[in-house]
Parts: C-alpha cells; structure tokens; sequence
C-alpha cells in the first residue's frame, strides 16, 4: 500500500501546506520536518492554525496545497501519472482510514464513546481496524490502560471518569493501535488545573519511551522540559522553530515574544 | 448563640434544625378535587346500563375477540420490525454521499408521508385487481419470472406492508434526527483510529443514536398499534377493532364492545410503555442521567479519590498562573 519508503525519511514531513475554510486562508504555506522518536510542540495564539496542521497530519482535513508525508509516504493521494505527466489521484476513503491507523491522535476534549467502557474504548479499533480477536485485543487494552495507570478503572464508562483518567483513557486508546506517530491536540486544555499534571505525565513517560509525538499546547513547562524541538505558528505560517533554548528562552522574533509575553 | 459554642467544641454533635415545615394546603385541595372526579367518573361509567358491563365481562375473553387481539399485535409487531429496518437505511441514504441514495430516500420520505395511510391501504389491497400479475423480467425485453399477485400479496401480506412502508417514512425521519445529535468528535475520534465510515455507523454513531431515537420510536410503536385498525381498508379483517366491532353489530351492543377493544388496546400500551421503559435504559448505559444513584455517588467519590491520589497540584507550579485559554487554535 506505501508508497517508496526508506528508514531515513523523517517521520512527517510538511512541504508548502495550505488550507483553506472557504474563503479563509488558515494555513499559508507550512513546511515542517518531525524527525523520528522526536518531541515537537507547537505554540502559537489562538486561530494560528496550529490544531488545523495538526488535523492535516492524519487527514481529517484536506489540505488544499502542498503535500504531507509519514514516514515517505504521501497522505490522501497517490503518485500517477496521465498522458505523461505527474499526476495525484485522491484516495478512496477506505484507504485513507488505513492510513489513519498508524497515526494515534488525542483530541481536547477526549472524544471516547459514552457508550462503552473504558476496556471497550481501547478494544474497539484493535478488533475493528486490525482484526484482532477480542481476547488479544482485551489483553493488550488491559495493559495500555494500566500504562496510563487506569489498571483499576478498566469497566468505568466514560461518564463514570474525571476529565484527566478520561484523557488517559483516550492515549490508551490510541496507543492500542502501535501507532508510529501521535499526535496530542490541546490535550490538557479541556481538565481542570488540578487534573493537568496526571495526563502530562503520562505523556512525559511516552516521549521517554521514544514516541514520536507532535503536541499542540499552551503547557509551555511541559514543553520546555519535553520538545525536542518547538515551532511557533501565528497566522497560519511557522514564524520560529527550533529547539527550546531558541525558541522560548531566545526567540529572536517580535510575534513569539508578544506570545510568550502573555503566557508565561 | 449555638455557632461560636460549635466552633470551639468542633468535636460536639451539631445541632440539627428542627423547623416548622412549610405548609402546602393547595396540595390537599387539589388531591381532594381529582378524588371526588374521579368518583364521578367511575359513577357515570358504572351506573350507565348503556356500558352492560357484564356484556364487556362476556366477550373480554372470547374467542374472536383474544384473536384480534392476537392478529393486532401480530401486525404491529410485524410492520414495526420492517418499518424500523427500512428506517435505518432510508436515515443511512439521506447521509449518503451518494446523491442518488440521497434523492432516492427524499422522495420515498416525501410520498409515503405525504398520502394518507388509508389510501395506501386500500391500494395494496388492489394491488391484485390493477396487476394480477407480477413478473421481473428486462423492462420491454424477456420475462423471467411470472407471480399470481393474489397468492404473492395476500390480504395479510398486503396489510403489513402497508402499515411498515408508511411507518418507515416517519421513523426515517425519527432515526436521522438521532444520527444528527451524535457529536461530530465521535466521528472524527473513530477516523483517526482508522475505522472505516460504515464501521463508524454502526459500531459508534449508531447506538448513541438509539437513545434518542428510542423515545420517539416506543411513541411511534403505540400509534401503530393503533393504526393496525385502518388495516379493513385492504381489507384484512381479523385484527381487533373489525372483531369487537362485527360482535357489537351482530348483537346490536356497539358500546360495551368499543369497551372490550379499548381495554385491550390500554392493556396492550401498558405493557409495550414496560418493554420502552427497559429498552431505553439498555441504550442509556453510559449516560449518566441513567447510572443508577448508587453508582453515580460512587463515580463521584471515585473522581474526588482519583483527583486527591493524583497529587498533580504541586506540579502546576509555573504552569498553574497561566491563563489557560479553553478554545486555542482554528
């Protein structure tokens, strides 16, 4: 199904990406390179574009230029060509979810379905998408959820768990997938303060572990003490990346001083 | 003087109030009220030799009349079951994003909602007088297969069709509104877990559509019940409302058995509200307004224990005066 792929090819790769909403330019042309078992967090005000990038990744949005790969494999599309010239053909949706399957995402604002427990939440997609059985999807979701350290809360429906086990649930159910890449969107901005630290943890363990990770937040101690490297986003374009010790602590333009101005 | 005491005895019983409750005189006016209606109610429906109880007492049980009541619910059942699943996919094709599935489930919605139930009926029922014969075969080309329409559409069959092809225009409608108040982030979680849009549908979107298109479908299940009675314009006519009614013609006693039916169709509905009742507490699971009270106080000790055993407060140093915006980026 993949596309030429070498073990070098970073892990993403973002050339010239643009997106549109309409008439609204949200992504002006965004170029960025996630090496393998990196930490990247992304910065930036509200409206920057950086939740849309991120959704670009694994394909709830389709970009309108540009393109994205994972690990050298173009995402969406397929490489052709008719009557000579290059060519993209757009992917059925079918392969596009199988190419989702190896991209974890954590939403803000958990998104786990009401209607099953947690073990059924983190088994769902391993039976569903891998065909696994359901005593090895059972199995292996027993362990990820102890990973988040939720080992006792395995038949608690979502409504039954605070906002942070319910975010840790939600890694659980992405990790439950082997996925080569996740991708955390404001994962923390939904819990209440008290709730913050359990699911930052948690994601501290797994950037240990070598998870390549892209986490859009506002956390900006997490990201000091975890990003291997930071992007700052304002107006839909990167305006600064680079490692923390340039970025937060030496930025060196205007817009991602203002911001970290009012963050920190 | 009782609260500084309290507060320098803290290991002291508090004392509990003991007020006065307040009063509600309007409460036992009204229940005296319902009382003495109720009693007139009874007294009229008693006292009138016009009901002949003991006429309803004879023909409750009777043979014609427990057949009717078998051949209603039969019907019901039948047509609901037909209408629910032709429901769900006509819901399924106006989502499509096929626009003919799309055009196709409008315009079915748009006739079978749009005609009365009665003419439908009675066009089923004529079926086999405008086509006494169904064949398939290539349109202006070769037949394949030849039917007698009387032996294929039967009164029975010609009724539960009726009913369940009506029905299913409405529940369509009933189901797409349950497939619209599913939150779009289910959607977009099972995506981004690489499932596969018609897995998505039913493994997800579906039975959190169910709770709220149960309701609405119990509601719909005892109008049918109903319903079932137009069914003499097929004509079909075994079901209870045409038995009570030819007993009460035969014998020239119409009301007490206007009685005996509409005791039958109360008992019925009393019955199908208990069955709605559990149905809807299966597809509530999960919901916390249906977590039994127990559960939820222990879901509630559980969260506070789960916060305190978390000891994440310490951590939020640098990050706890931080305005945390609750949107962020687009």
């Amino acid at each position: 199904m993949s596309a030429p792929t070498t073990s070098t090819a970073p892990m993403v790769e973002m050339t010239g990406v643009h997106k549109w909403f309409g008439h609204a330019h949200v992504l002006r042309g965004v170029d960025l390179v996630v090496p393998r078992g990196t930490v990247t967090v992304m910065l930036g005000p509200s409206g920057s574009g950086k939740s849309t990038a991120l959704r670009c990744i694994n394909q709830l949005e389709e970009i309108g230029a540009g393109s994205i790969r994972v690990e050298g494999e173009l995402m969406g599309y397929r490489e052709g060509a008719r009557g000579g010239a290059p060519t993209l053909y757009r992917l059925h949706p079918r392969q596009i979810a199988v190419q989702r399957a190896r991209v974890g995402m954590v939403f803000q604002r958990f998104n786990l379905f009401p209607h099953m427990t947690a073990l059924g939440n983190v088994m769902e997609a391993p039976v569903q998408v891998l065909g696994k059985s359901k005593a090895e999807a059972r199995e292996r979701a027993l362990q990820m959820l102890a990973r988040v350290g939720l080992a006792d809360r395995v038949d608690h429906y979502p409504a039954q768990l605070s906002g942070g086990q319910q975010q840790r649930v939600a890694i659980a159910r992405a990790l439950a997938m082997d996925p080569d890449i996740m991708l955390f969107d404001e994962p923390t901005s939904a819990l209440d303060p008290e709730l913050v630290g359990e699911v930052l943890g948690v994601m501290r363990d797994l950037a240990a572990s070598g998870m390549t990770m892209v986490v859009v937040t506002h956390e900006i101690g997490f990201a000091r003490e975890v990003a291997d490297q930071v992007v700052f986003m304002a107006d839909g374009v990167i305006v600064e990346h680079g490692p923390v010790s340039q970025v937060i602590d030496a930025p060196t333009e205007q817009r991602t001083q203002d911001f970290l101005a009012h963050v920190l | 003087m009782t609260t500084p005491t309290a507060a320098k005895t803290p290991a002291a019983e508090p004392q509990r109030i003991h007020a006065v409750p307040v009063r509600y005189p309007g409460r036992w006016i009204s229940a005296a009220v319902v009382v003495v209606l109720a009693a007139m109610a009874v007294n009229a429906l008693v006292t009138n030799d016009t009901f002949a109880w003991p006429t309803v007492g004879k023909y409750l049980f009777s043979q014609p009349v427990v057949r009717g009541v078998g051949w209603t619910l039969f019907l019901t059942v039948t047509s609901m079951l037909i209408a629910i699943v032709l429901a769900v996919t006509l819901a399924i094709m106006r989502r499509s994003a096929n626009p003919v599935m799309r055009y196709v489930s409008w315009v079915y919605i748009w006739f079978f909602r749009g005609t009365p139930i009665y003419t439908q009926l009675i066009f089923w029922g004529l079926a086999s007088v405008l086509y006494p014969v169904i064949t398939l075969g290539v349109p202006f080309g070769p037949e394949l297969l030849s039917m007698d329409t009387n032996v294929v559409l039967n009164a029975t069959r010609a009724a539960i069709l009726g009913l369940a092809l009506n029905e299913a225009a409405y529940l369509a409608e009933i189901v797409r509104a349950g497939l619209q108040s599913v939150d779009r982030g289910q959607f977009e979680a099972a995506r981004a877990l690489g499932m596969k849009e018609g897995r998505i549908l039913w493994r997800v979107v579906l039975p959190q559509a169910m709770r709220v298109i149960v309701p609405p479908t119990g509601n719909e299940t005892i109008s049918m019940l109903k319903t079932t009675s137009l069914v003499l314009a097929v004509p079909f006519t075994l079901e209870l409302q045409y038995a009570t009614n030819a007993i009460g013609n035969r014998t020239f006693q119409p009301v007490p058995l206007l009685m005996v039916a509409a005791i039958w169709y109360l008992a019925i509905t009393s019955v199908l509200m208990v069955g709605q009742y559990y149905v809807e507490r299966y597809y509530g699971r999960g919901f916390e307004e249906h977590v039994p009270k127990k559960a939820a106080r222990n879901s509630r000790r559980g969260r506070q224990a789960a916060i305190n055993a978390a000891h994440t407060t310490p951590e939020l140093g640098p990050i706890d005066d931080m305005g945390r915006p609750a949107g962020g980026g687009v």
